[in-house]
């Protein structure tokens, strides 16, 4: 998972892949902990950051790669792209709505308990989209037909570049109480204790128990997707206020607007919100690889994770030449 | 006179407004941030962020709107409007009819549209003819600098529900974080005269008013937005082959210009609409069916997107119109 993030995060830079780029570097604890429960005829609903878990679910690298790069030789026949990969025979599928995932994994537990009975559906979303109406709406509806769902929240603390306790009434886990679902908080970084805690949901879902909700807290190095705003002001501090500042001051001071006391709050909102970032980029970074490393003997760990990148390299070098003789070949 | 960007021009006006009436508040996801210059001058009170809850915030603007206050709200990308449609159709739009034109929601919801930068068919689409179909709401799709200024003020000031439209190919900011144009070697094909302009001042432009962006005998290329400036382009091509095009840049897809458009087609006999948004039931219809009833005799044909946008960039760049599509359109018609 994460060689193919880095390998994929490679090309967007080399600017080979088109528009957003969202990794879910940093995710990877979830995604492990999550898919290593899931069987087949088990289904996925992703949000746009879904690569790890379908890597996790063993789609096909090569072909993701294909997709990605916009080749139609790839996943969806290059009309996807990285926010919509859809893979019907795994039964997964990402979404570029934020939100969508979860009434989705609802009508895929639905069919599950209709066509493949003892099957679940899991469904894959940000903290960030637990604000969103659809998704509760989802939760209760998954309450009251008992459906054989796991919602799994990936928190990171941010909603986008917006930080998440500032816009997030009450607790998560309580919020999916209420409904009644057994919720739980699990630290997303350990795949061990994801997997645990989501293999009981799971389990309990497959006998017909009902739904489950586990937030699993983590840190994404990379933030919202890349080339986030905030992170640029973090990384490049001195050309973001070059590039920035001019226009806040002179904004800052003129004339009609708040008056001066509310002006320098918000600008003192301004800089906090980089410095929560900072604080948090700097002093709680947790990384689900190094907690994988540490259950395995070292040599073990370097050989797992040398076999796994080589396997990532090869498939990105396939699908680059591929790629590259598809576009060439139509003769744009 | 002053040059702007697009995305200036529109925050610059923004903040006029802001500054001359203290009705006018904005707010939508990371609006703090995005909007950081309107935070600084006018305060946390009046720049807001909002949870990804675009039904709630999107609803909250009607009752907002309603109650005396005059809300520019964000939706981040018009393809997120899916999630709070039913506050503006079921409710902004319905407002003023069912008071009998007693109550009043001026509500500006400002949304960036378009596709041109491979984000996929959940990131590109164009919306406003779909938008433009609800009785009752105003879509405003500015094509230049000067326009974007004029027309928001517009929106601001109109006493209904007006959904502006900032097409990312022409915002340098979104364009940088959606389409990650700080890379090397990446290739947009962004108009000049749509992405930087002169700005006269902010003064509401009026809203229903074409633009004729240049004026040629054998035929009218009707368009808005980005389009507009693929017409332009064709239009210098067919030049050289002896064919001279009328542009026509309607600027406000509801309401619709009948007037320049009708007389334009009346003078030229020949039509060519082209769309960034779907090819059925939109703006490209919307003329035909216009210069139909008011029996306008015509040659017609339409340039848009027929299929969901591609993701990939070279697939895409072939649904969405550009000159090479228009000018064959238009030596179709000729022949």
């Amino acid at each position: 998972m994460r060689s193919f993030e880095e390998a994929q995060a490679a090309m967007w830079r080399d600017g080979l892949i088109s528009g957003e780029m969202h990794l879910g570097i940093g995710e990877e604890g979830i995604a492990a902990g999550v898919v290593g429960n899931l069987v087949d005829g088990d289904a996925m609903a992703l949000d746009h950051r879904s690569t790890p878990p379908l890597v996790a679910r063993g789609a096909d690298l090569e072909s993701l790669f294909l997709e990605v790069l916009g080749s139609e030789k790839g996943l969806c026949r290059g009309q996807g792209g990285h926010m919509h990969l859809l893979a019907p025979e795994l039964l997964a599928a990402s979404d570029g709505i934020v939100g969508a995932a979860a009434p989705l994994a609802c009508g895929f537990a639905l069919a599950a308990r209709h066509l493949l009975p003892g099957r679940v559906a899991v469904a894959f979303f940000g903290e960030g989209a637990a604000n969103q109406g659809m998704l509760l709406e989802a939760l209760n509806l998954a309450a009251v037909w008992r459906l054989p769902v796991l919602f799994v929240c990936k928190d990171n603390g941010w909603s986008i570049t917006t930080r998440s306790r500032q816009l997030t009434g009450g607790s998560l886990v309580r919020r999916a109480r209420a409904f009644g679902l057994r919720a739980h908080a699990v630290d997303g970084s350990r795949f061990d204790a994801v997997a645990r805690v989501s293999a009981r949901f799971i389990d309990r879902a497959r006998r017909g128990g009902g739904p489950g909700f586990l937030l699993a807290r983590c840190h994404r190095p990379h933030g919202h997707f890349l080339g986030d705003p905030m992170l640029r002001m973090l990384n490049e501090p001195l050309g973001q206020a070059r590039q920035l500042g001019p226009a806040l001051m002179q904004a800052t001071l003129a004339e009609g607007g708040a008056r001066p006391a509310a002006r320098l709050t918000a600008l003192g909102g301004v800089g906090g919100r980089v410095a929560r970032l900072t604080l948090q980029y700097t002093l709680r970074r947790r990384d689900p690889l190094d907690r994988a490393r540490a259950l395995l003997a070292a040599d073990t760990a370097a050989q797992i994770e040398e076999r796994a990148s080589a396997e990532v390299r090869a498939a990105a070098r396939t699908a680059l030449d591929r790629a590259a003789l598809s576009q060439a070949g139509e003769g744009r | 006179m002053t040059v702007l960007t697009f995305a200036d021009a529109i925050d610059e006006a923004l903040a006029s407004a802001m500054a001359r009436d203290e009705r006018v508040i904005t707010f939508g996801e990371d609006v703090r941030l995005l909007r950081r210059n309107l935070l600084a001058r006018f305060g946390a009170d009046r720049v807001m962020d909002t949870p990804i809850s675009e039904s709630a915030f999107l609803g909250a603007a009607v009752g907002a709107a309603m109650a005396g206050l005059r809300p520019v709200v964000e939706i981040m990308l018009v393809d997120f409007v899916g999630v709070a449609f039913d506050a503006l159709l079921n409710h902004a739009a319905k407002v003023e009819a069912f008071s009998g034109g007693q109550w009043r929601c001026p509500l500006v919801v400002r949304t960036s549209c378009g596709a041109g930068y491979g984000d996929g068919g959940q990131h590109g689409q164009a919306l406003w003819g779909m938008l433009a179909g609800i009785p009752g709401l105003t879509v405003v799709v500015p094509s230049t600098p000067a326009d974007a200024a004029g027309l928001m003020i517009a929106s601001i000031d109109h006493d209904g529900p007006a959904v502006f439209m900032e097409h990312k190919l022409l915002s340098d900011y979104w364009l940088d974080y959606l389409g990650g144009a700080s890379r090397p070697g990446l290739d947009f094909d962004v108009p000049p005269a749509g992405a930087t302009g002169e700005v006269s001042g902010f003064d509401p432009n009026p809203l229903g008013r074409a633009a004729i962006r240049r004026r040629g005998g054998d035929v009218v290329l009707v368009s808005v937005g980005v389009g507009v400036h693929r017409a332009m382009q064709a239009a210098d091509m067919l030049t050289d082959e002896g064919i001279e095009c009328t542009v026509l840049d309607v600027r406000t897809v509801a309401p619709l210009d009948r007037v320049a458009i009708v007389e334009a087609a009346a003078r030229t006999g020949a039509v060519v609409v082209i769309d960034e948004d779907y090819i059925r039931a939109g703006l490209t219809g919307e003329v035909a069916a216009m210069l139909a009833e008011e029996g306008v005799a015509t040659k017609f044909a339409r340039v848009a997107v027929e299929s969901t946008i591609p993701f990939a960039r070279h697939l895409e760049r072939d649904v969405l119109p550009n000159a090479e599509r228009i000018a064959d359109a238009v030596r179709r018609l000729d022949a």
